[in-house]
């Protein structure tokens, strides 16, 4: 095993127990301070690889292998927010600490910090019913940082967010990653949002769950967002949707293709 | 009902921020305005004058169909006798009520722990709930008269029977809670490594509490109706007997307006008790929950 690789997904396979098969025989070496995509249609087995990375239910088949870090140093955004109701923000963010034995008042500094960092100071003692779609997601981003992870797993962190807090959050996140040097797991939905982020974007196809395509962004950081309307950003875009519509299974990217799609909305229309 | 209980519940909330005097305008005069006190307000009343009407125009004999206000009458003037009888029911409806929920707390925390300790048992519980208390309250108080001889004996068999009764809503209702705690954050409690203690008291415990009250307020209602067909089966005279004994002897002696009038007194416990438990609950789920949150949309 690589001396620099954080952790290595090893011929994994998952079958749950109705008899879906998630995932099969993937493999996944990411190194320690990369910043992974995963990419590919709904259902394929993004969130199920990182569940696996995560250790959260067991792998039919397959090993996992840590390396400088490890599993303890892990934090996971769920594809949910995934707070508790009865609890405030701030007592939804100091939950990981909380569970670690530390005590209320060593926790607040970093509790506020972490608050402070996803921009919802002053909402430390609303409640999860009082906020907005993409404000709950913040709370549960801030959730996963308060612990000061070396791995961090994001499913569809952004999802929910307007295009405007998206781009806000996502320089963010680069520049966090810049300074903390995490190693980080990013399932999205978005080609620019993977492209603009990421050391590597993996992409993935369904039914069974695999690795269809491994692409490395050679672009320096620190990217600004100059770097979305550069050439070689576009390239990278193009090479991976393309990857992806294949992985799809569909071809509806191709110039005709689009070009019918147009025929139809206009007959609608 | 419940819109009701969640203003009355709103209003002690509102108290801080205003003055002492508005406060109390707030507290008593709003919900009692409010159309959910005015509308069976006013159809109750309507119903007694058509009852008292009814019963005078055809001069029906009291100790068939007394009226409303005869009724009341005899509640004032047997206020004496009926009254201690009413706190002594009250007193085994309480005791078994607790009894019910430390036990049913505990037992489906028990449960919980462990799939094969509720595998086991659950089914036992299901036939202590499914057995008619009618039917097995004799041979209880026979029981309990072996073991405990002297004064206690009765109380000590009611209490039992009225238990029997209120503690499966508990049990049945608080597993279910336990159990339905967002997978998510099981998962993220499993990621934290939480003890198996952190993950009761954080998450499945107050993931259960809705269900947990919803089974407090079945239970309250149970635990009464339990008190009353465990004292009926007693049939117990001397000092200490409640208010279905006062309800039975009044009906042998063709006392009818005392019998309505502990019927009355009963009832009145019953509401009294389910109002007081749902107060509680919309208190305790005021901030998050659903049916006690009041939503702007
Ligand atoms: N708990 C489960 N039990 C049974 N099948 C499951 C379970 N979780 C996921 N699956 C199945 O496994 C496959 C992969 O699911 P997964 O959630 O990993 O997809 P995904 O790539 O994250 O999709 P999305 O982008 O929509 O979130 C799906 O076909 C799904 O039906
Ligand atoms: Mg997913």
């Amino acid at each position: 095993m690589n001396p620099s690789s954080a952790f290595q997904l090893s011929d994994v396979s998952k079958v749950y127990t109705n008899g879906t098969v998630a995932l099969k025989n993937l493999d996944l070496t990411v190194n320690e301070g990369q910043f992974v995509s995963l990419l590919g249609p709904s259902g394929c087995g993004k969130s199920t690889v990182l569940r696996m990375v995560a250790g959260l239910g067991k792998m039919s088949a397959g090993t996992i292998y840590w390396g400088g870090s490890s599993q303890r140093r892990l934090a996971y955004v769920f594809q949910e927010a995934a707070l508790m109701p009865w609890a405030t923000v701030q007592e939804n963010v100091r939950l990981p600490l909380k569970l670690a034995g530390m005590s209320k008042a060593a926790a607040d500094t970093a509790v506020a910090e972490a608050i402070a960092l996803v921009e919802l100071t002053g909402f430390e003692h609303s409640y999860p019913r009082e906020l907005s779609g993409g404000m709950k997601m913040r709370v549960s981003i801030a959730r996963a940082l308060v612990t000061k992870p070396e791995v961090l797993l994001m499913d569809e962190p952004f999802g929910a967010l307007d295009e405007m807090t998206r781009s806000r959050l996502n320089s963010d996140l680069l520049h966090l990653w810049q300074q903390k040097q995490w190693t980080v797991v990013f399932v999205t939905h978005n080609i620019y949002e993977a492209v603009y982020l990421s050391n590597r974007v993996v992409v993935m196809a369904a039914r069974p769950g695999r690795v269809v395509a491994d692409v490395a962004i050679a672009a320096p950081y620190p990217r600004t967002e100059e770097f979305r309307t550069t050439p070689l950003f576009n390239n990278y875009c193009r090479e991976i949707s393309g990857c992806l519509a294949h992985a799809s299974g569909q071809l509806l990217l191709r110039p005709d293709a689009e070009a019918k799609a147009g025929d139809v909305i206009n007959q609608i229309a | 009902m419940t819109n009701l209980f969640s203003d009355l519940a709103n209003s002690a909330n509102l108290e801080k921020s205003i003055s002492p005097s508005s406060a109390w305008r707030q507290l008593w005069l709003r919900p009692l305005l409010s159309p959910d006190v005015l509308a069976p307000g006013a159809v109750g009343l309507l119903l007694l004058l058509f009852w008292e009407i009814g019963v005078r125009v055809t001069n029906m004999p009291p100790y068939l169909l007394p009226g409303p206000l005869l009724v009341f009458q005899t509640l004032v003037s047997e206020w004496g006798t009926l009254f201690p009888s009413m706190l002594i029911t009250l007193k085994i409806t309480l005791v078994a009520f607790i009894a019910a929920v430390v036990s049913g707390l505990l037992i489906s925390i028990l449960f919980t722990q462990s799939k094969w300790i509720e595998r086991s048992f659950f089914p036992y519980a299901v036939i202590l709930q499914t057995t008619p208390i009618v039917a097995i309250a004799p041979l209880i108080i026979l029981w309990v008269r072996q073991a405990v001889p002297g004064e206690s004996s009765t109380f000590v068999s009611l209490v039992i029977c009225a238990w029997l009764v209120a503690f499966f809503p508990i049990l049945s209702n608080t597993t279910l809670g336990l159990n339905s705690a967002d997978h998510n954050l099981i998962n993220l409690f499993q990621l934290y490594r939480a003890s198996r203690w952190q993950t009761l008291r954080y998450l499945r415990l107050p993931s259960a509490m809705p269900y947990f009250l919803g089974g407090l307020r079945i239970s309250g209602g149970l635990a009464l109706i339990g008190a009353v067909v465990a004292e009926f089966v007693a049939g117990t005279g001397g000092t200490s007997s409640g208010i279905a004994y006062q309800i039975l002897m009044s009906s042998f002696n063709l006392q009818i307006p005392r019998m309505f009038a502990a019927l009355l007194m009963t009832t009145a416990l019953g509401v009294a008790i389910f109002v007081a438990l749902t107060v509680f609950s919309d208190l305790m789920l005021r901030n998050w929950h659903e049916s006690a949150v009041k939503r702007e949309n």
